[in-house]
């Protein structure tokens, strides 16, 4: 989980860089790219059917400075992830609409969104994600259709003004709030299957291991989208890096093209320029020759100065290989002329292609006869050789004198091989006319004026190929010039067949010939090189991609695999915490079904123990009955922890005396101690309410535990001693009230003589300050008081390595010690566990070969202060006898006095101790009225004992009560104890441990002498109920008799009636009766409706007291009439009890009579009597 | 005889009674009744069950006539009976007794008729050995009072 955030924030990074890069490019851009938002509007309206108010509601959002609340709001208020999910795709589809529809970086940061929106849905459910799915889908055809269509847009948004700054804000506060978003709802989504397992995990294993396999296909379902998104962006991210190659080689080969056509251009420009300058110099030259020839008589021009001068002026034609000038003579003339220039008339042989030098114009035939001829008369050096040709044979030239003297310009000849040079050439040729030709002279007009023409032949290709020497860059293009007169065959004047055909650009020359057409063919030299700017970005992003995918496909296989393996762990631990229960629950159910038959055993055993044994019989009887209780317990002790472990546990919440408690136990395991000679002592801070509420079964377990543990690690010597405290009391070990806490926390171990037995012991206070929740506040309610109990003893001590896991089931200190000393170990831990289930804390201190001190806490309800024990009434009595009494401990460890002091207090006498029996002596005569005298067996002197019997019998001879003496003694000292009693020396000996029941009885025993005890509990009932009217209502005629028997037995004067009408009747006030007991299940009339007839009754009786109509003495002394009704029933179920006390019953007695419930549920109608 | 028998009286009567609560025959309900009875009642554990055995000669009479009627239909008397005998019964701690007599109310109740007679079969079986048992636990009584009871001149 931790990565996922970084992920985003790499995106959002990666995003934040191609956004910059965006904004940059833009500027470089031309204004022509970017559009308006209106513009956007209605492309966005035109090609994506997106409505009007979308778009307001999408201009609205983008212009909205709060996105990201607005977004929120929306989120929130769409019940489901649906509509959320709609808003998010909305959002990303206008995003890219806006991005795509603007330039290739608009597409990639499209991309580049669309990449988080695929990775959004990881741990989706499929629903939602076949919806994130097609959502993506959409975008896709998004893209597509406007990548097909973005020169249209371009046409669109063409001429439109467009706030480029805020419409890059506000894309690129969209795109961050796109991948809050979908962070978002990511972490949502993804948080929330969580929890939902972990709320199924605490029902129960088969649904569990249901939803473990929905939420595997859940998860497979997802990995699987997840791979598809990723092969889409991979996908996405090839064709993007294509497209750029391709856009890029596009721009290249323009490039290349629009060189072409310049270097095209301007090589046409710089020849057409060329030969328009030497075609002037030709004009010019026709007009020289017209002027100076012919406008002088004689000539100013001969050869040799025409021969001179053009030789001189050559520069100016640069074009031209030479000029000739030949004058038109028609047949007449042909004769004087020929006489004239001294040589015929030759005719231009063309067939004969000799080369210049061999070319002697002598050897030509004589032009053949003709209407005219046009020999030629001065001529160029270059060309000297055509002087007397006849350019009127040739029929190029024929052509070209007859269409220049017609034109009245230049005209060119179509290419042909040049006389003698042998190469491509064109001549140009000007009539020369009379000085007097008007300028808007006809056809025929020129023809007549003609007197001359002036030819002038240009070698082609060694002409351009000067020409492009001049020119730059002339390796890199190939040029071609064609005479493009006739079209359907090109006439090739300059060229060569090398370089890139399949490029070229053609550029029209105008050479002033309106007749004739030539153009420009130029190419690359070379072919188009490889492009490497457009092949080495575009791999990149491919590669990019590529890598990208990878990774992300490395992190979703990765995250499959974690997926798997959690959900295969968590299915182990589900197996693991299902077994665990089921071996818990296999325990209880075992454990349960073993005391089941072992009760039988150990019942079978105690009677057979009953039976007439031998001795040997006897004692294998008993072994066995000892072994069977030793299993029972064990098999409660398992089944215990079993419980605890398997959570089924529960403590009780009732009102219990945890003196009583203790009193128990001590009595319980005083056998135990007193066999070993180990002094048991209990004592209960005055602090300590009486009544506590919490489970007085456990907290006795755990206190019997912990005893029975020290009686079987200590050995003959010593002292166990059990004491409760407030843990407030501690809190504070400077004021401490308490006399017992202030002695054992003061004196260390080291300091023996202020224990219980004088042996020393480990001090407790060091495990205290272990606890942690004991000096904390936090539970500090008025109606829960923490106790800290402590159990100390003098044992063997637990050895330092093994005290770590001394609370671990079944682990003993070491595997010797269940040799020596039995038992299985799972005791402590099972305390441990039901103390912390009491809200406490265990902890011990342990010296080996000093003893160990185990304290714990609890937390305990305060009982309200009222409610009152059934158990304790019973003492009542006793304690009413003994209140007021006044009593001397003569003991010299003072711990030990407070101890006696403690159980003394509880009957309601006061205490004062002595030290020794000589302080007795002296502190006596202070005390008066000592009812006993308590005396340590300890400190017992048979000298001092008689100064001091002799001081208080003698002193008090004259009052009427003489303190009795009671000796305290352990079992072990009980033999001289008794003797001590026979001979009369002191009055009863008191077995320690003390306990509230042993002390009164011995107690009574000796203050009320001679009395012999009755039966407590039965006086106490008898007391209620003697001489009280009771009426039995029954129609069973046994339960009538048992029911009368037992209430006779306590003194009631009982009357029987066998039926509800009956009893209707004797109830009718008056009466005598002080209660009735009344059968349910009755014929005729039930008890409910024998009693609510009562009821009625009482109440109509009382209402006439009230009103005065009757009076009140008359119906006795009452002055309102309610006899307590007391249901009899056979089976005491809720229901009926509910029953019983809604037809106005007082209460219900289960019918075999109980002495105990009877009695409880009588005395409290009698009590206040 | 002549006194000395007290003793084995007294663990014959405990043995019996030990084996009857264990054969669940009775409960502790008898050893209370047994509580009740003192010197103001000396006979009480012998006067209730009497009763009790007089009170059920007569249910069972009554529930066997029900029975054998041929156009028997009425359950809810049985009912009733059963009541009484089951109320009755655990008075005085006969708890197999009570036990088949719940057994057979809950048949009375589904109205099943063979049930019932089977029931019925039962509770006498029961009821008869509860009889016997009683009849010697009190001849036991009788025969351990009447050793008490020898005095022997001193």
């Amino acid at each position: 989980m931790a990565k996922k955030p970084l992920f985003f924030f790499l995106i959002l990074c990666g995003s934040m860089v191609i956004v910059v890069l965006l904004m940059f490019s833009r500027f470089g851009r031309s204004k022509e790219e970017t559009g308006s938002c209106n513009g956007e509007a209605r492309v966005l309206y035109k090609h994506q059917n997106v409505t009007r108010s979308e778009i307001h509601a999408l201009v609205s959002l983008f212009s909205d400075s709060d996105q990201v609340t607005s977004f929120e709001c929306r989120k929130e208020s769409s019940p489901g992830m649906w509509a959320s999910y709609g808003i998010t795709c909305a959002l990303n589809m206008r995003l890219e609409k806006h991005e795509t529809t603007e330039s290739f970086h608009g597409r990639r940061v499209a991309a580049q969104c669309f990449i988080p929106d695929g990775e959004l849905p990881l741990d989706l459910n499929p629903s939602d994600l076949s919806h994130s799915i097609s959502s993506a889908a959409h975008m896709c055809d998004n893209l597509e259709q406007s990548l097909e269509q973005p020169k249209e847009h371009k046409n669109v948004e063409e001429g439109l003004d467009w706030d480029l700054l805020s419409y890059l804000r506000n894309t690129w506060w969209c795109l961050i709030l796109g991948i809050l978003v979908c962070h978002r709802i990511f972490v949502f989504h993804s948080k929330t299957p969580r929890e939902r397992q972990e709320k199924v995990y605490l029902q129960e294993p088969l649904a569990q291991k249901k939803q473990q396999q929905c939420s595997q296909t859940n998860s497979r379902g997802a990995g699987k989208w997840r791979k598809n998104i990723l092969l889409l962006g991979v996908i996405a991210g090839v064709s993007l890096s294509v497209w750029w190659f391709w856009d890029t080689n596009e721009e290249i080969i323009l490039k290349r093209r629009e060189t072409l056509e310049n270097m095209c251009d301007e090589r046409a420009r710089v020849l057409q320029d060329q030969f328009n300058v030497s075609l002037n110099h030709v004009h010019a030259l026709s007009i020289l020759v017209s002027t100076f020839h012919h406008g002088k008589t004689p000539s100013a021009i001969d050869q040799k100065t025409f021969g001179e001068y053009t030789e001189r002026t050559n520069f100016e034609r640069p074009l031209t290989s030479g000029v000739a000038y030949a004058l038109k003579v028609p047949h007449l003339k042909r004769e004087q002329f020929e006489k004239e220039h001294g040589w015929t008339i030759k005719k231009m042989e063309t067939e004969d292609q000799t080369l210049v030098q061999d070319c002697v114009p002598e050897n030509f035939d004589p032009a053949p006869i003709q209407d005219e001829y046009a020999p030629v008369i001065f001529a160029q050096e270059t060309v000297s050789h055509i002087v007397s040709v006849d350019m009127m044979s040739g029929e190029e030239d024929r052509e070209n004198i007859l269409r220049a003297r017609a034109s009245g310009k230049g005209v060119l000849t179509s290419p042909f091989k040049l006389l003698k040079s042998n190469h491509l050439g064109v001549v140009l040729t000007f009539a020369v006319y009379d000085a007097n030709l008007p300028l808007d002279a006809t056809e025929e007009q020129r023809i007549e004026a003609t007197i001359g023409y002036l030819g002038a032949s240009y070698d082609m290709p060694s002409l351009v190929e000067k020409l492009l020497h001049q020119l730059a860059s002339k390796q890199t293009i190939a040029v071609d010039v064609y005479d493009t007169t006739n079209a359907s065959g090109l006439i090739k004047m300059y060229g060569s067949d090398i370089g890139d055909i399949s490029e070229q650009h053609i550029s029209s020359l105008d050479f002033g010939d309106p007749s004739r057409k030539h153009e420009m063919h130029c190419r690359f030299k070379h072919k188009l090189p490889i492009p490497w700017t457009a092949i080495i970005p575009s791999g990149l992003v491919l590669v990019i991609t590529f890598l990208v995918g990878y990774i992300f496909n490395e992190a979703l296989t990765r995250i499959a695999t974690v997926e798997e393996d959690c959900q295969k762990m968590r299915e182990l631990k589900a197996r693991a915490e299902a077994a665990d229960v089921a071996k818990s629950q296999f325990l209880a159910t075992v454990s349960h079904e073993i005391r089941t038959p072992m009760n039988g055993v150990l019942g079978m055993l105690k009677l057979l123990m009953d039976t007439d044994l031998d001795v040997k019989q006897m004692d294998y009887a008993q072994t066995a009955h000892g072994s069977g209780k030793d299993l029972i317990s064990l098999i409660n002790e398992v089944l215990d922890q079993a419980k605890i472990e398997s959570g089924r546990l529960e403590l009780e919440n009732v009102p219990f005396d945890m003196r009583f408690v203790l009193d128990n136990v001590s009595s319980l395991l005083s056998g135990k101690a007193n066999e070993k000679g180990i002094e048991l002592a209990v004592y209960v801070s005055r602090q300590v309410p009486d009544i506590v509420v919490g489970d007085s079964c456990r907290f006795r377990q755990i206190i019997t535990n912990l005893v029975g543990n020290s009686i079987k690690f200590t050995q003959d010597k010593g002292h166990i001693f059990i004491s409760v405290h407030l843990a407030d009391e501690v809190k504070e070990p400077l004021n401490i009230e308490d006399a017992v806490l202030k002695q054992r926390l003061a004196l260390g171990c080291s300091e023996p003589g202020e224990t219980v037995s004088g042996f020393p012991a480990v001090n407790a206070l060091r495990s205290w300050s272990h606890f942690k929740t004991f000096y904390s506040n936090e539970s500090h309610n008025s109606d829960k008081i923490k106790l800290l109990v402590t159990v100390e003893d003098t044992g063997v001590g637990i050895p330092v390595d093994a005290q770590g896991r001394i609370f671990t089931p079944f682990m003993q200190a070491d595997s010797s010690t269940s040799r020596t000393y039995g038992g299985t170990g799972i005791g402590l831990s099972i305390s441990k566990r039901l103390v912390e289930l009491m809200q406490g804390e265990m902890g011990f201190v342990s010296e080996p070969g000093i003893g160990s001190t185990f304290s714990f806490t609890g937390v305990f309800g305060k009982a309200e202060a009222n409610s009152s024990i059934a158990k304790l009434e019973r003492f009542d009595l006793a304690i009413q006898e003994f209140k007021g009494l006044r009593a001397l401990v003569i003991d010299n460890r003072n711990i030990r006095a407070e101890v006696t002091s403690y159980h003394l207090r509880r009957l309601g006498i006061s205490v004062d101790i002595a030290s020794s029996l000589r302080m007795a002596c002296t502190s006596v005569s202070k005390l008066g009225n000592l009812a006993m005298v308590l005396i340590e067996n300890d400190v017992w002197n048979k000298k001092d004992f008689a100064v001091l019997d002799e001081l208080l019998t003698g002193s008090k001879e004259t009052s009427a009560r003489v303190p009795k003496f009671l000796l305290l003694a352990t079992s072990a000292t009980l033999v001289e104890s008794s003797e001590m009693k026979s001979s009369g020396l002191i009055d009863e000996v008191v077995i320690k441990p003390l306990r509230m029941s042993v002390l009164i009885c011995c107690l009574q025993e000796t203050l009320v002498n001679g009395k012999k005890r009755q039966p407590r509990k039965r006086r106490n009932l008898g007391r209620l109920i003697r001489e009280k009217q009771i009426l039995v209502v029954d129609d069973n005629l046994v339960n009538r008799r048992v029911a009368e028997g037992a209430l006779k037995k306590y003194g009631a004067i009982v009357t029987c009636v066998e039926s509800g009408k009956a009893a209707l009747a004797m109830l009718k006030p008056p009466h005598n009766f002080d209660a009735c007991f009344m059968d349910l299940q009755m014929p005729e009339m039930d008890g409910f409706e024998a009693t609510r007839r009562i009821r009625d009754l009482e109440r109509r009786i009382n209402k006439k007291i009230a009103s005065g109509e009757v009076s009140a003495e008359m119906f006795s002394k009452f002055n309102s009439w309610h006899v307590p009704i007391l249901a009899m029933t056979a089976d005491v179920i809720q229901a009926t009890n509910e029953e019983c006390m809604k037809c106005g019953m007082d209460g219900y007695v289960s019918k075999p009579f109980e002495e105990e419930v009877l009695y409880t549920a009588v005395a409290r109608f009698f009590e206040s009597c | 005889m002549l006194g000395l028998g007290v003793d084995r009286l007294q663990a014959d009567i405990n043995r019996l009674l030990a084996s009857l609560f264990h054969q669940g025959v009775l409960d502790e309900q008898f050893l209370q009744l047994q509580q009740l009875q003192d010197d103001t009642s000396p006979n009480f554990v012998y006067d209730v069950i009497n009763i009790y055995f007089d009170e059920s000669e007569k249910l069972l009479r009554n529930l066997r006539l029900l029975l054998m009627d041929r156009e028997f239909s009425d359950f809810k008397k049985i009912g009733l009976h059963l009541n009484q005998l089951v109320g009755s019964s655990s008075s005085i701690g006969a708890r197999r007794v009570r036990n088949v007599c719940v057994a057979f109310r809950s048949a009375s109740e589904l109205n099943n008729r063979l049930g019932c007679l089977r029931g019925l079969e039962v509770v006498e079986h029961e009821y008869h050995y509860l009889k016997n048992m009683m009849h010697e636990l009190f001849q036991l009584e009788q025969q351990r009072l009447l050793a008490a009871g020898v005095r022997y001149p001193m």
